[in-house]
């Protein structure tokens, strides 16, 4: 009897086409997307029945941590360097070029302005402990947290207001915040929560 | 691979020149498609992060003469002390007489019930016309707008909310919150004065 040949087929595929829906994707994904802005500090916001989504651009986020800890997060990197650079001439504090740029790759930054050029001066892995991130300050001595938010308020007038608190950020510091943001005018800020499902009854 | 080798021409003939495939092998390509999808999907912020909208008055309008108009009957006060309790009383502590303070928590069967009950008819109507939404009765425009009038009616409850600084962040989120749910539209947040801890630290050492 004669052999059953098995016709031997190539294990080649094309792969001209997956290549095509790879790329594809890809360009989906990096038009689509937009960064994960790294935080100094780590949050947990409550939860809340709110289901307003925020806007993606001109947020001004004002970041506070279960110590008090006050930072402020730009998205647009141009207005954060506009930013500084004003917030600088008010204290009589100048930046030089590279300065000014390396602020401008911070997404989210708090340090007295007094520090800030020692604050650039460190390396990037630096700059997120302890030492380094000790947050912008509140008090109404050196009201650095409002001339923060007006520089960020002339710069960009489009900005809305965003703040991200920790759950267990004692009310007086969020008092304190809310009391400067009333004082400059700012009567209409969003507090970023996550989402919880809504009772039914 | 095997494509990218030409066949031997037959023997006895003339050396042809190769002819290269024109045919590339995809594969690395693919791999680094795939590399680079997976490092912008794990870097991009899909999830657009939730918010709650709230407007303070300003300060140049004193809220003095607003707080008055507020009947004793309508209005609430709600204090939020420390260890995630609260403490709520009816009316306004006016003449001297210290309001019955109740003590209670954050769960569906404390502040909310009390809310729902204060704020029934305003519920019993919002309810209503959520039905009637359901139903297609209504528009969305429609629908908006006469959520925001009952809220907001005459004979809605007022609630003053005062956070003391022992309370935190989450407690005046929470309670933002059950405003949302019970669907009232006639709240305030309020500085906590010297009484108002008084009362508080008065009936916490009561309840032991």
């Amino acid at each position: 009897m004669p052999k059953v040949k098995v016709p031997r087929k190539s294990t080649n595929v094309d792969m001209t086409a997956m290549c095509d829906v790879s790329f594809l994707l890809l360009t989906f994904f990096m038009l689509t997307s937009n960064f994960v802005a790294k935080e100094p500090i780590v949050v947990a916001v409550p939860s809340s029945i709110s289901e307003i989504k925020i806007e993606e651009r001109n947020i001004l986020t004002v970041l506070i941590d279960k110590e008090g800890k006050v930072f402020i997060g730009m998205d647009a990197q141009q207005d954060r360097i506009e930013v500084l650079d004003n917030v600088g001439k008010a204290y009589d504090i100048s930046f030089t070029e590279k300065e000014l740029k390396e602020f401008g790759k911070i997404g989210m930054s708090g340090v007295p302005i007094g520090k800030m050029n020692a604050y650039l001066a460190l390396k990037p892995e630096q700059r997120d402990t302890k030492e380094a991130a000790i947050g912008i300050p509140t008090d109404s001595l050196s009201q650095e947290f409002e001339t923060w938010i007006k520089t960020a308020r002339q710069v960009n007038r489009e900005f809305r207001l965003a703040i991200k608190a920790d759950s267990q950020t004692p009310y007086k510091v969020i008092k304190d915040v809310m009391a400067t943001l009333v004082k400059i005018k700012e009567n209409r800020y969003n507090l970023i929560t996550s989402l919880e499902q809504v009772p039914t009854k | 691979m095997a494509e990218m080798q030409e066949k031997e021409g037959k023997k006895g003939k003339k050396p042809k020149q190769k002819k290269h495939a024109t045919r590339v092998d995809l594969t690395p390509m693919v791999d680094l498609g795939f590399l680079l999808i997976t490092f912008f999907m794990l870097t991009t912020s899909m999830l657009k992060p939730q918010t709650m909208e709230i407007s303070v008055p300003s300060k140049d309008k004193v809220e003095e003469e607003d707080q008055n108009k507020v009947k004793a009957s309508q209005a609430m006060t709600i204090l939020l002390g420390k260890e995630n309790k609260l403490y709520y009383f009816f009316g306004t502590q006016e003449n001297g007489i210290d309001p019955t303070v109740v003590e209670t928590d954050y769960s569906s069967e404390g502040i909310r019930t009390v809310l729902m009950t204060k704020n029934y008819d305003v519920m019993k109507q919002v309810e209503q016309l959520k039905k009637d939404k359901a139903a297609k009765k209504v528009s969305e425009a429609d629908y908006k707008k006469r959520l925001s009038d009952y809220r907001s009616s005459k004979n809605a409850p007022v609630i003053m909310i005062k956070a003391s600084d022992d309370s935190n962040y989450k407690n005046l989120v929470d309670i933002l919150d059950e405003m949302q749910i019970c669907n009232i539209g006639r709240y305030a947040i309020v500085d906590i004065t010297p009484e108002d801890l008084a009362l508080m630290e008065k009936n916490t050492t009561a309840a032991k």
